[in-house]
Protein backbone atom coordinates (compact mmCIF):
# COMPACT_ATOMS: atom_id res chain seq x y z
CA UNK A 1 0.00 0.00 0.00
CA UNK A 2 1.10 3.59 -0.55
CA UNK A 3 1.45 5.88 2.45
CA UNK A 4 -1.04 8.71 2.80
CA UNK A 5 0.31 12.02 1.58
CA UNK A 6 2.35 14.12 3.98
CA UNK A 7 4.58 17.18 4.01
CA UNK A 8 8.31 16.54 4.36
CA UNK A 9 10.89 18.73 6.08
CA UNK A 10 14.61 18.05 6.41
CA UNK A 11 15.99 20.94 8.48
CA UNK A 12 19.72 21.29 9.17
CA UNK A 13 19.57 22.22 12.86
CA UNK A 14 18.00 20.98 16.05
CA UNK A 15 16.51 24.43 16.62
CA UNK A 16 14.55 24.17 13.37
CA UNK A 17 13.43 20.61 14.22
CA UNK A 18 11.96 21.80 17.51
CA UNK A 19 10.39 24.86 15.84
CA UNK A 20 8.66 22.63 13.25
CA UNK A 21 7.40 20.27 15.93
CA UNK A 22 6.17 23.15 18.07
CA UNK A 23 4.47 24.84 15.13
CA UNK A 24 2.59 21.60 14.39
CA UNK A 25 0.18 21.08 11.53
CA UNK A 26 -2.27 23.90 10.70
CA UNK A 27 -5.12 21.38 10.42
CA UNK A 28 -4.33 19.66 13.68
CA UNK A 29 -2.71 16.59 12.10
CA UNK A 30 0.21 14.73 13.59
CA UNK A 31 3.79 15.86 12.99
CA UNK A 32 6.26 13.03 13.44
CA UNK A 33 10.04 12.83 13.66
CA UNK A 34 11.71 10.59 11.05
CA UNK A 35 15.08 9.09 11.96
CA UNK A 36 16.17 5.82 10.24
CA UNK A 37 12.58 5.08 9.30
CA UNK A 38 12.87 1.31 9.75
CA UNK A 39 9.83 1.23 12.04
CA UNK A 40 8.00 4.34 10.87
CA UNK A 41 8.08 3.78 7.09
CA UNK A 42 6.53 0.28 7.32
CA UNK A 43 3.81 1.80 9.54
CA UNK A 44 3.20 4.55 6.96
CA UNK A 45 2.86 1.93 4.23
CA UNK A 46 0.34 -0.02 6.28
CA UNK A 47 -1.40 3.31 7.04
CA UNK A 48 -1.17 2.47 10.72
CA UNK A 49 0.45 5.90 10.94
CA UNK A 50 -0.81 8.79 8.81
CA UNK A 51 1.01 11.94 9.91
CA UNK A 52 0.37 15.28 8.24
CA UNK A 53 4.11 16.00 8.19
CA UNK A 54 7.45 14.35 8.80
CA UNK A 55 10.49 16.12 10.18
CA UNK A 56 13.54 14.18 8.97
CA UNK A 57 16.66 14.32 11.19
CA UNK A 58 19.08 13.27 8.42
CA UNK A 59 20.66 16.72 7.98
CA UNK A 60 21.11 17.42 11.69
CA UNK A 61 24.78 16.55 12.19
CA UNK A 62 24.74 17.33 15.92
CA UNK A 63 22.49 14.28 16.49
CA UNK A 64 25.13 11.81 15.33
CA UNK A 65 28.31 10.61 16.97
CA UNK A 66 29.71 8.68 19.90
CA UNK A 67 31.75 10.05 22.81
CA UNK A 68 32.96 9.01 26.23
CA UNK A 69 31.64 10.98 29.16
CA UNK A 70 32.81 10.05 32.65
CA UNK A 71 31.34 6.68 33.60
CA UNK A 72 29.41 6.28 30.40
CA UNK A 73 29.19 6.43 26.62
CA UNK A 74 27.03 9.06 24.94
CA UNK A 75 25.47 8.11 21.61
CA UNK A 76 23.79 10.72 19.42
CA UNK A 77 20.14 9.84 18.88
CA UNK A 78 20.44 9.61 15.09
CA UNK A 79 23.56 7.40 15.18
CA UNK A 80 22.84 4.21 13.23
CA UNK A 81 23.10 0.70 14.62
CA UNK A 82 26.07 -0.04 12.34
CA UNK A 83 27.89 3.13 13.44
CA UNK A 84 27.26 2.13 17.06
CA UNK A 85 28.50 -1.47 16.89
CA UNK A 86 31.47 -0.47 14.71
CA UNK A 87 32.67 1.97 17.39
CA UNK A 88 35.74 0.72 19.33
CA UNK A 89 34.56 2.80 22.32
CA UNK A 90 31.18 1.05 22.38
CA UNK A 91 32.83 -2.35 21.85
CA UNK A 92 35.14 -1.79 24.81
CA UNK A 93 32.86 0.04 27.23
CA UNK A 94 29.33 -1.18 26.42
CA UNK A 95 29.60 -4.69 24.90
CA UNK A 96 25.94 -5.26 25.82
CA UNK A 97 24.95 -2.76 23.14
CA UNK A 98 26.98 -4.65 20.54
CA UNK A 99 25.51 -8.01 21.56
CA UNK A 100 21.92 -6.72 21.47
CA UNK A 101 22.16 -4.57 18.35
CA UNK A 102 23.71 -7.45 16.38
CA UNK A 103 20.36 -9.21 16.93
CA UNK A 104 18.15 -6.32 15.78
CA UNK A 105 16.24 -6.95 12.53
CA UNK A 106 18.64 -7.75 9.68
CA UNK A 107 21.77 -6.05 8.26
CA UNK A 108 19.74 -3.76 6.00
CA UNK A 109 17.74 -2.55 9.01
CA UNK A 110 20.91 -2.13 11.07
CA UNK A 111 22.41 0.05 8.33
CA UNK A 112 19.54 2.55 8.56
CA UNK A 113 17.96 2.12 12.00
CA UNK A 114 19.09 4.41 14.81
CA UNK A 115 19.59 4.05 18.55
CA UNK A 116 17.39 7.05 19.37
CA UNK A 117 14.74 6.05 16.86
CA UNK A 118 14.33 2.64 18.44
CA UNK A 119 14.01 4.12 21.93
CA UNK A 120 11.63 6.93 20.94
CA UNK A 121 9.47 4.48 18.97
CA UNK A 122 9.24 2.32 22.13
CA UNK A 123 8.08 -0.84 20.42
CA UNK A 124 7.09 -3.23 23.22
CA UNK A 125 9.14 -5.94 21.48
CA UNK A 126 12.13 -3.76 20.58
CA UNK A 127 15.57 -4.89 21.77
CA UNK A 128 17.12 -1.54 22.66
CA UNK A 129 14.62 -0.53 25.38
CA UNK A 130 15.69 -3.52 27.53
CA UNK A 131 19.34 -2.54 27.11
CA UNK A 132 18.61 1.10 27.95
CA UNK A 133 16.93 0.01 31.17
CA UNK A 134 19.75 -2.39 32.13
CA UNK A 135 22.47 0.17 31.33
CA UNK A 136 20.67 2.79 33.43
CA UNK A 137 20.47 5.04 30.37
CA UNK A 138 20.00 8.74 30.64
CA UNK A 139 17.90 10.02 27.72
CA UNK A 140 18.49 13.60 26.69
CA UNK A 141 15.76 15.56 24.96
CA UNK A 142 15.30 19.07 23.65
CA UNK A 143 11.98 20.86 23.34
CA UNK A 144 10.49 24.35 23.36
CA UNK A 145 11.37 24.68 27.06
CA UNK A 146 15.00 23.67 26.58
CA UNK A 147 16.85 20.51 27.52
CA UNK A 148 15.95 17.82 30.00
CA UNK A 149 17.18 14.40 31.00
CA UNK A 150 14.91 11.40 31.51
CA UNK A 151 15.96 8.17 33.23
CA UNK A 152 15.28 5.02 31.16
CA UNK A 153 13.00 3.66 33.88
CA UNK A 154 10.76 6.74 33.53
CA UNK A 155 11.01 6.99 29.72
CA UNK A 156 8.89 4.04 28.60
CA UNK A 157 5.34 4.60 29.82
CA UNK A 158 3.08 2.45 27.66
CA UNK A 159 2.73 0.63 24.32
CA UNK A 160 4.67 2.74 21.77
CA UNK A 161 4.50 5.62 24.25
CA UNK A 162 7.32 7.49 25.94
CA UNK A 163 7.41 10.44 28.31
CA UNK A 164 8.61 12.71 25.47
CA UNK A 165 6.29 15.64 24.75
CA UNK A 166 5.07 15.94 21.14
CA UNK A 167 7.37 18.92 20.52
CA UNK A 168 10.41 17.27 22.11
CA UNK A 169 13.08 15.35 20.26
CA UNK A 170 15.56 12.86 21.68
CA UNK A 171 19.09 14.17 21.13
CA UNK A 172 21.42 11.66 22.78
CA UNK A 173 21.51 8.72 25.14
CA UNK A 174 24.12 8.12 27.83
CA UNK A 175 24.64 4.44 28.62
CA UNK A 176 26.51 3.37 31.77
CA UNK A 177 29.85 1.78 30.84
CA UNK A 178 30.40 -1.75 32.15
CA UNK A 179 34.15 -2.13 31.53
CA UNK A 180 34.82 -2.51 35.24
CA UNK A 181 36.35 -5.33 37.27
CA UNK A 182 34.03 -8.28 38.05
CA UNK A 183 31.31 -6.87 35.79
CA UNK A 184 29.62 -8.76 32.98
CA UNK A 185 26.64 -8.23 30.71
CA UNK A 186 24.39 -10.33 28.51
CA UNK A 187 21.34 -10.02 26.25
CA UNK A 188 19.20 -13.11 25.75
CA UNK A 189 16.30 -13.08 23.38
CA UNK A 190 13.64 -15.40 22.04
CA UNK A 191 13.35 -14.15 18.53
CA UNK A 192 10.07 -14.13 16.63
CA UNK A 193 10.93 -16.37 13.67
CA UNK A 194 9.23 -14.13 11.08
CA UNK A 195 9.66 -10.57 12.30
CA UNK A 196 12.93 -10.91 14.21
CA UNK A 197 11.50 -8.89 17.07
CA UNK A 198 11.94 -10.15 20.62
CA UNK A 199 9.00 -12.24 21.81
CA UNK A 200 10.79 -11.63 25.09
CA UNK A 201 14.29 -10.23 25.56
CA UNK A 202 16.28 -9.81 28.77
CA UNK A 203 19.34 -7.61 29.24
CA UNK A 204 21.41 -8.08 32.39
CA UNK A 205 24.35 -6.39 34.04
CA UNK A 206 25.95 -8.33 36.90
CA UNK A 207 28.63 -7.04 39.28
CA UNK A 208 30.27 -9.72 41.44
CA UNK A 209 32.12 -9.51 44.75
CA UNK A 210 35.58 -11.05 45.10
CA UNK A 211 34.00 -14.18 46.58
CA UNK A 212 31.75 -14.64 43.52
CA UNK A 213 28.54 -13.49 45.19
CA UNK A 214 26.42 -10.87 43.47
CA UNK A 215 27.25 -7.34 44.53
CA UNK A 216 24.52 -5.80 42.38
CA UNK A 217 22.58 -6.47 39.18
CA UNK A 218 20.42 -4.53 36.77
CA UNK A 219 17.88 -6.34 34.60
CA UNK A 220 15.80 -4.92 31.72
CA UNK A 221 12.95 -6.92 30.18
CA UNK A 222 11.32 -6.27 26.81
CA UNK A 223 8.48 -8.07 25.03
CA UNK A 224 6.68 -9.25 28.17
CA UNK A 225 4.69 -6.16 29.09
CA UNK A 226 3.44 -3.13 27.19
CA UNK A 227 6.81 -1.44 27.64
CA UNK A 228 10.34 -2.32 28.70
CA UNK A 229 10.76 -2.45 32.45
CA UNK A 230 13.30 -3.17 35.13
CA UNK A 231 12.98 -6.41 37.10
CA UNK A 232 13.87 -4.91 40.50
CA UNK A 233 12.46 -7.85 42.46
CA UNK A 234 14.92 -10.24 40.84
CA UNK A 235 17.79 -7.78 41.32
CA UNK A 236 17.07 -7.62 45.05
CA UNK A 237 16.54 -11.37 45.36
CA UNK A 238 20.03 -12.21 44.06
CA UNK A 239 21.97 -9.44 45.82
CA UNK A 240 24.62 -10.94 48.10
CA UNK A 241 23.91 -14.46 46.85
CA UNK A 242 25.80 -17.00 44.77
CA UNK A 243 24.03 -17.65 41.46
CA UNK A 244 23.30 -21.33 42.02
CA UNK A 245 20.32 -23.03 40.46
CA UNK A 246 18.08 -22.86 43.55
CA UNK A 247 18.76 -19.14 44.08
CA UNK A 248 18.14 -18.35 40.42
CA UNK A 249 14.98 -20.43 40.11
CA UNK A 250 13.42 -18.78 43.13
CA UNK A 251 14.64 -15.27 42.19
CA UNK A 252 13.36 -15.27 38.60
CA UNK A 253 9.86 -16.28 39.72
CA UNK A 254 9.15 -12.60 40.34
CA UNK A 255 10.53 -11.28 37.03
CA UNK A 256 7.17 -10.23 35.56
CA UNK A 257 5.76 -8.88 38.85
CA UNK A 258 4.13 -5.52 38.21
CA UNK A 259 4.16 -5.99 34.42
CA UNK A 260 0.90 -6.04 32.49
CA UNK A 261 1.70 -9.06 30.35
CA UNK A 262 0.88 -8.95 26.65
CA UNK A 263 -0.93 -11.82 24.95
CA UNK A 264 -1.43 -12.47 21.24
CA UNK A 265 -1.83 -15.30 18.75
CA UNK A 266 1.90 -15.99 18.81
CA UNK A 267 2.56 -15.97 22.55
CA UNK A 268 0.12 -16.09 25.45
CA UNK A 269 0.82 -14.14 28.61
CA UNK A 270 1.67 -17.41 30.39
CA UNK A 271 4.23 -18.28 27.70
CA UNK A 272 5.73 -14.78 27.86
CA UNK A 273 6.07 -15.07 31.65
CA UNK A 274 7.76 -18.45 31.18
CA UNK A 275 10.16 -17.01 28.58
CA UNK A 276 10.95 -14.07 30.85
CA UNK A 277 11.94 -16.45 33.66
CA UNK A 278 14.05 -18.69 31.42
CA UNK A 279 15.78 -15.82 29.63
CA UNK A 280 16.47 -13.93 32.87
CA UNK A 281 18.19 -17.00 34.24
CA UNK A 282 20.27 -17.38 31.06
CA UNK A 283 21.15 -13.69 30.95
CA UNK A 284 22.25 -13.65 34.60
CA UNK A 285 24.37 -16.80 34.23
CA UNK A 286 26.00 -15.57 31.02
CA UNK A 287 26.65 -12.11 32.48
CA UNK A 288 28.15 -13.65 35.63
CA UNK A 289 30.37 -15.94 33.54
CA UNK A 290 31.65 -12.88 31.65
CA UNK A 291 32.20 -11.04 34.94
CA UNK A 292 34.71 -13.50 36.34
CA UNK B 1 3.56 18.63 -2.82
CA UNK B 2 6.15 17.33 -5.24
CA UNK B 3 9.79 17.94 -4.45
CA UNK B 4 12.83 17.85 -6.69
CA UNK B 5 15.50 15.34 -5.72
CA UNK B 6 18.97 14.95 -7.16
CA UNK B 7 20.99 11.84 -6.62
CA UNK B 8 23.73 9.83 -8.23
CA UNK B 9 22.47 6.46 -9.46
CA UNK B 10 25.00 3.94 -10.77
CA UNK B 11 27.49 6.76 -11.22
CA UNK B 12 25.16 9.05 -13.16
CA UNK B 13 23.58 12.25 -11.83
CA UNK B 14 19.81 11.91 -11.99
CA UNK B 15 16.94 14.06 -10.84
CA UNK B 16 13.23 13.66 -10.45
CA UNK B 17 10.07 15.19 -9.07
CA UNK B 18 8.57 13.05 -6.33
CA UNK B 19 5.85 13.18 -3.73
CA UNK B 20 7.33 12.85 -0.23
CA UNK B 21 5.52 9.53 0.18
CA UNK B 22 7.22 7.99 -2.88
CA UNK B 23 9.44 5.12 -1.84
CA UNK B 24 12.97 4.97 -3.21
CA UNK B 25 12.18 1.64 -4.90
CA UNK B 26 9.27 3.18 -6.80
CA UNK B 27 11.39 6.12 -7.89
CA UNK B 28 14.09 3.75 -9.17
CA UNK B 29 11.63 1.50 -11.01
CA UNK B 30 8.97 3.91 -12.24
CA UNK B 31 10.97 7.13 -12.37
CA UNK B 32 14.32 5.87 -13.67
CA UNK B 33 13.14 2.66 -15.31
CA UNK B 34 15.67 0.64 -13.32
CA UNK B 35 13.42 -2.39 -12.96
CA UNK B 36 16.17 -4.75 -11.79
CA UNK B 37 15.29 -3.72 -8.25
CA UNK B 38 12.24 -5.82 -7.37
CA UNK B 39 9.29 -5.38 -5.02
CA UNK B 40 8.46 -8.70 -3.41
CA UNK B 41 6.49 -7.77 -0.33
CA UNK B 42 4.73 -4.87 1.32
CA UNK B 43 6.25 -5.13 4.75
CA UNK B 44 10.01 -4.70 4.46
CA UNK B 45 10.69 -8.37 5.03
CA UNK B 46 11.70 -9.90 1.69
CA UNK B 47 14.77 -7.83 0.75
CA UNK B 48 14.15 -8.10 -3.04
CA UNK B 49 14.43 -4.29 -3.23
CA UNK B 50 17.91 -4.15 -1.63
CA UNK B 51 20.19 -1.48 -3.13
CA UNK B 52 23.34 0.29 -1.94
CA UNK B 53 22.64 3.71 -0.43
CA UNK B 54 25.89 5.58 0.20
CA UNK B 55 27.61 2.18 0.20
CA UNK B 56 25.30 0.38 2.65
CA UNK B 57 22.90 -2.35 1.57
CA UNK B 58 19.41 -1.09 2.50
CA UNK B 59 15.85 -2.00 1.61
CA UNK B 60 14.68 0.64 -0.85
CA UNK B 61 11.05 0.04 0.16
CA UNK B 62 11.96 1.31 3.63
CA UNK B 63 13.55 4.54 2.40
CA UNK B 64 11.63 7.53 1.04
CA UNK B 65 12.95 8.86 -2.26
CA UNK B 66 13.25 12.30 -0.63
CA UNK B 67 15.58 10.81 1.99
CA UNK B 68 17.95 9.83 -0.81
CA UNK B 69 18.25 13.42 -2.08
CA UNK B 70 21.97 14.06 -2.48
CA UNK B 71 22.88 10.41 -1.95
CA UNK B 72 24.67 7.82 -4.07
CA UNK B 73 22.64 4.79 -5.02
CA UNK B 74 23.82 1.65 -6.72
CA UNK B 75 21.39 -0.90 -8.11
CA UNK B 76 22.02 -4.33 -9.62
CA UNK B 77 22.20 -2.66 -13.07
CA UNK B 78 25.27 -0.77 -11.89
CA UNK B 79 27.38 -3.68 -10.65
CA UNK B 80 28.94 -5.00 -13.84
CA UNK B 81 31.89 -3.19 -15.38
CA UNK B 82 31.14 -3.11 -19.10
CA UNK B 83 30.60 -6.71 -20.10
CA UNK B 84 32.37 -8.11 -17.02
CA UNK B 85 30.09 -9.25 -14.26
CA UNK B 86 30.85 -8.27 -10.68
CA UNK B 87 32.44 -11.31 -8.93
CA UNK B 88 29.22 -11.80 -6.95
CA UNK B 89 27.11 -11.85 -10.12
CA UNK B 90 29.60 -14.25 -11.69
CA UNK B 91 29.48 -16.56 -8.69
CA UNK B 92 25.65 -16.61 -8.74
CA UNK B 93 25.89 -17.49 -12.46
CA UNK B 94 28.56 -20.16 -12.00
CA UNK B 95 26.93 -21.91 -9.05
CA UNK B 96 23.33 -21.34 -10.13
CA UNK B 97 22.55 -19.32 -7.02
CA UNK B 98 18.94 -18.91 -8.09
CA UNK B 99 15.86 -20.77 -9.13
CA UNK B 100 13.15 -18.41 -10.38
CA UNK B 101 15.46 -15.41 -10.05
CA UNK B 102 13.00 -12.98 -8.48
CA UNK B 103 14.98 -12.53 -5.26
CA UNK B 104 18.35 -12.53 -7.04
CA UNK B 105 18.95 -8.77 -7.43
CA UNK B 106 18.24 -8.28 -3.72
CA UNK B 107 20.38 -11.28 -2.77
CA UNK B 108 23.29 -9.97 -4.85
CA UNK B 109 23.07 -6.43 -3.46
CA UNK B 110 22.78 -7.80 0.09
CA UNK B 111 25.86 -9.95 -0.60
CA UNK B 112 27.79 -6.83 -1.67
CA UNK B 113 26.92 -5.35 1.74
CA UNK B 114 27.87 -8.52 3.61
CA UNK B 115 31.28 -8.89 1.96
CA UNK B 116 32.04 -5.21 2.43
CA UNK B 117 31.65 -5.57 6.21
CA UNK B 118 33.09 -9.09 6.44
CA UNK B 119 35.24 -10.11 3.43
CA UNK B 120 35.68 -13.68 4.64
CA UNK B 121 32.48 -14.89 6.30
CA UNK B 122 31.77 -18.45 7.44
CA UNK B 123 28.73 -20.25 5.99
CA UNK B 124 26.94 -19.63 9.25
CA UNK B 125 27.71 -15.91 9.05
CA UNK B 126 26.51 -15.77 5.44
CA UNK B 127 23.21 -17.41 6.40
CA UNK B 128 22.83 -15.12 9.40
CA UNK B 129 23.61 -12.01 7.36
CA UNK B 130 21.21 -12.99 4.55
CA UNK B 131 18.40 -13.05 7.07
CA UNK B 132 16.82 -9.94 5.53
CA UNK B 133 16.37 -11.63 2.15
CA UNK B 134 13.79 -14.28 1.38
CA UNK B 135 13.94 -16.82 -1.47
CA UNK B 136 10.45 -18.25 -2.03
CA UNK B 137 11.94 -21.13 -4.02
CA UNK B 138 14.01 -21.92 -0.91
CA UNK B 139 17.14 -22.04 -3.04
CA UNK B 140 19.36 -20.94 -0.18
CA UNK B 141 21.94 -23.71 -0.52
CA UNK B 142 23.36 -22.41 -3.80
CA UNK B 143 22.92 -18.78 -2.79
CA UNK B 144 25.14 -19.37 0.24
CA UNK B 145 27.63 -21.29 -1.91
CA UNK B 146 27.70 -18.41 -4.41
CA UNK B 147 28.40 -15.83 -1.72
CA UNK B 148 31.16 -18.05 -0.33
CA UNK B 149 32.72 -18.43 -3.81
CA UNK B 150 32.47 -14.69 -4.45
CA UNK B 151 34.21 -14.02 -1.13
CA UNK B 152 37.09 -16.28 -2.09
CA UNK B 153 37.26 -14.88 -5.66
CA UNK B 154 37.39 -11.35 -4.27
CA UNK B 155 40.15 -12.10 -1.73
CA UNK B 156 43.27 -10.17 -2.54
CA UNK B 157 41.66 -8.47 -5.53
CA UNK B 158 41.22 -4.74 -5.53
CA UNK B 159 37.55 -3.95 -5.05
CA UNK B 160 35.84 -3.60 -8.43
CA UNK B 161 34.85 -0.03 -9.16
CA UNK B 162 31.90 -0.30 -11.50
CA UNK B 163 31.03 2.88 -13.35
CA UNK B 164 27.63 1.67 -14.53
CA UNK B 165 27.02 4.49 -16.99
CA UNK B 166 26.18 1.92 -19.66
CA UNK B 167 23.44 0.42 -17.52
CA UNK B 168 22.00 3.62 -16.13
CA UNK B 169 20.70 4.97 -19.41
CA UNK B 170 20.26 8.55 -20.51
CA UNK B 171 18.11 11.45 -19.41
CA UNK B 172 16.71 12.18 -16.01
CA UNK B 173 13.63 10.34 -14.79
CA UNK B 174 10.02 11.49 -14.53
Amino acid sequence: MYATDFAYHAPASLREVVALLQQGDPNGGEVKVLAGGQSLIPLLKLRMAAPAALVDLRNVAELRGISEEGDGVVIGAATTYFQTIDSPVVQRRCPLLVQAISQVGDPQVRARGTVGGSLAHADPAGDLPAVAVALDAELRAVGPNGQRTIAAKDFFVDLLTTSLDPAEVLTAVKFAATDRPHTGTSYQKHRHPASGYAVVGVAAVVMLNDDGTVQAARIGVTGAGAHAARASGVEQAIAGKTLDDATLTSAVASVTDGMELMSDTYASSEYRAHLARVLTKRALLDAAARAR
Amino acid sequence: MRQTIRLKVNGVERQGEVEPRTLLVHFLRDGLNLTGTHVGCDTGQCGACTVLLNGDAVKSCMVLAVQADGAEVRTVEGLAVGDAYHPIQQAFWDLHGLQCGFCTPGMIMAAVGILKRNPNPSDEEIREQLEGNLCRCTGYQNIVAAVRKAASDMQGQPAAQPVGASAAGGASGE
